[in-house]
């Protein structure tokens, strides 16, 4: 029995010189930024945070990929240092805080129809009133005549339509039905904008995937999913009429130009909706993805990394998102961040 | 506790030590139960008992209702149930009876072998392989020539009530066909020698045999595939459809209690939002502990009869 106390006694004490070891090392090493937040921004941010350590040793980071709500909810009860949301925060979250949260923009995402219709190939037309008729439950079928009056081209088939939508809270679902709200006044009355809505019709999908899967599996289906996964998945997406009348692909370039569209009326906490923006090429179902950040930091250290990082983010970290299928910010908006940037202190003095 | 002798330390601390694992899965039990009901208050607070019975489910205008998800689960794993048990039985019968040496340890291995697969895995395979199989093999055509039947009533989707009791069978199979294979093998040798003895066939012997025996053990396997199939989250959304609607065909898709609290559990704001999932959360937990107790007392009641029956 006595070796066996011996044995643990020594083994707790190499534990604890061994932890004291480690906890030493800890304190000289890197800085770790914990971050929490959006999903649809992770690729990205994986490579952002992957390419930065690189360059700068000094600086770890660590993202959870959550959800937008969580990020909020993490940022709010102080347990992150930055957060990340693809809707912007609410009046109600903005007091919930306990200090200023500063919105800064870091990528452009959209949100495209996709269908599953045979003899159509990419680039059926459609306009804000057949896009929010379909998934109202008023336009059932291919062959409507609102439908086929935009496509003269093609034969619209004589099947029915098969609505599929998210079945997870997502910011895609909330860009979406923003823009649905925006455009149609009857989709305002009915169901309105969210994460989750209570869907007039349709079968839901967990996730882009799930939902790709229902439209690809199912003839005459039509969807919504992010523009990166349509496309790394080549799927058929729709043109649709934007607000100044003209029909646009999506692609990033588009996306891009929508937020262009909305640069010179950007508010000063980036708090904007994209959807329905104006301009020729702006495609019409945009928004944009934030992190978030308090005005005000605690810590001196961590906000200098803080502020370096975004600072390199919206800059040299733009160059790397159309690769991963990202649309970059335009350079107005750019300088605007800039600006916002500068307001990020400790104690009052700024760390830009 | 008189058989505690001479202080035997080690006794002891390994009496209280097991005491102590004991009551912390019991606390475990109580904490859970208690957290899921602090947090389910604000939604009892505004909807009460008419929880229950709505069927709406509108986040924006912040108004629920659990019904649609009540009977999307409960009827999901009926169906399950209703397709597992014969068959798993049926597999568990002819493996023990029937099957050649050779063939027993191959089928069952692969037969137990569903049950390690993860339910993502499931869902995958359900939404690529069996809901575009059931809808142009089963569901396109039953609906064309039955579809008067309102259980067939179409349009024809793919993803369905259907689709999700048909893949909670296949998960629960494994389970039932193990338990029910254990039961099988409890049966005395003598007693089936005794019946073929007397000139019964097989099947008369089996009757006999499994009717008297077995009845409680198969009761025993089935109520373990439902408690699995009531709680199954991942492979039931990704083929159910989540429309939260009751509906009283198998063709049209509908929701269910686990896959609602996965689909929108992340990303719910507002408090009776999220109040709304957790109640949901505690209706599940309060169903499964009433299948559950049900089960052992129909059991207890079972096995007494089956043994006063020798």
């Amino acid at each position: 029995m006595r070796n066996v106390f011996e044995v643990m006694a020594r083994t707790a004490a190499a534990l604890v010189f061994s932890l004291a070891v480690v906890t030493g090392a800890m304190a000289a090493g890197p800085l770790t930024m914990n971050g929490a937040g959006a999903t649809f921004p992770y690729p990205l941010y994986s490579k952002w945070f992957y390419e930065y350590s690189n360059a700068n040793p000094a600086v770890r980071f660590n993202y959870q990929s959550i959800g937008s709500g969580g990020g909020i909810k993490q940022i709010t009860a102080g347990t992150v240092n930055f957060g990340a949301t693809d809707a912007p925060m609410t009046e109600g979250e903005m007091k919930k805080a306990p200090g200023t949260i500063l919105h800064i923009p870091t990528a452009l995402g959209a949100v495209v129809p996709v269908y599953n219709l045979a003899g159509a190939a990419s680039g059926l037309r459609l306009t804000p009133d057949v896009l929010a008729g379909i998934y109202l439950g008023k336009i059932t079928r291919w062959n409507d005549p609102k439908i086929a009056e935009l496509n003269k081209t093609v034969t619209m088939p004589n099947e029915d339509i098969v609505v599929a939508h998210r079945s997870d809270g997502s910011g895609t679902t909330d860009i979406f039905t923003n823009y649905l709200t925006t455009v149609n006044v009857e989709w305002r009355a009915k169901v309105g904008r969210g994460k989750s809505v209570n869907w007039p019709v349709g079968i839901g999908g967990k996730g882009n995937e799930g939902v790709a899967g229902v439209v690809k599996q199912t003839p005459g289906a039509v969807g919504y999913v992010e523009l990166a996964y349509a496309k790394q998945n080549k799927m058929k997406v729709a043109a649709l009429r934007n607000k100044e009348g003209h029909f646009v692909s999506p692609t990033l370039e588009a996306t891009s130009a929508a937020a262009a569209g909305v640069a010179k009326s950007m508010p000063a906490d980036f708090r904007v909706s994209l959807v329905d923006a104006p301009g020729k090429e702006s495609w019409p179902i945009s928004g944009l993805t934030w992190i978030l950040v308090y005005k005000d930091q605690k810590d001196e250290a961590r906000g200098r990394a803080m502020v370096r990082f975004l600072k390199w983010a919206i800059r040299d970290g733009q160059k790397m998102e159309a690769a991963l299928d990202y649309a970059a910010l335009p350079k107005p908006v750019v300088e605007k961040i800039d600006v916002a940037l500068k307001q990020i202190s400790f104690k009052g003095k700024s760390l830009y | 506790m008189a058989r505690k002798t001479g202080g035997n330390i080690k006794d002891l601390i390994f009496e209280r030590a097991t005491g102590a694992f004991a009551f912390v899965v019991l606390f475990l039990a109580v904490l859970l139960f208690a957290v899921l009901l602090r947090e389910s208050i604000p939604a009892l607070r505004k909807f009460g008992a008419a929880f229950l019975v709505t069927g709406t489910w509108d986040p924006v205008l912040e108004k629920f209702g659990a019904l649609p998800f009540i009977y999307g689960t409960v009827v999901s794993s009926f169906l399950a149930i209703l397709i597992a048990v014969p068959l798993s039985v049926g597999a568990a019968i002819f493996i023990d009876e029937y099957a050649p040496p050779w063939m027993k340890t191959p089928v069952s291995f692969l037969a137990e072998l569903l049950a390690a697969i993860p339910s993502v895995i499931y869902g995958l395979w359900g939404i690529f392989v069996l809901v575009p199989i059931l809808r142009d093999g089963l569901m396109k055509p039953v609906a064309k020539y039955l579809g008067w039947i309102p259980l067939f009533k179409g349009p024809v989707y793919g993803p369905s009530m259907l689709a999700a009791g048909v893949l909670l069978s296949i998960m629960i199979i494994p389970f039932i066909l193990s338990v029910s294979r254990e039961v099988l093998a409890t049966i005395p040798q003598r007693q089936k020698e005794a019946v073929l003895s007397l000139g019964g066939t097989r099947w008369e012997m089996l009757r006999i045999v499994i009717g008297q025996h077995c009845i409680p053990g198969i009761f025993g396997a089935t109520i373990l595939g439902l408690g699995r199939a009531l709680g199954e989250t991942m492979a039931v959304t990704m083929v159910i459809g989540n429309r939260p609607e009751a509906l009283l065909s198998l063709f049209q898709p509908g929701y269910s209690m686990a896959a609602v609290i996965a689909n929108e559990f992340t990303e719910a704001v507002g408090d009776v939002y999220l109040s709304s999932l957790v109640l949901i959360g505690l209706i599940l937990f309060a169903m499964t502990l009433a299948v559950n107790l049900a089960a052992k007392g129909i059991l207890t009641k079972m096995v007494a009869r089956a043994s006063r029956g020798i």
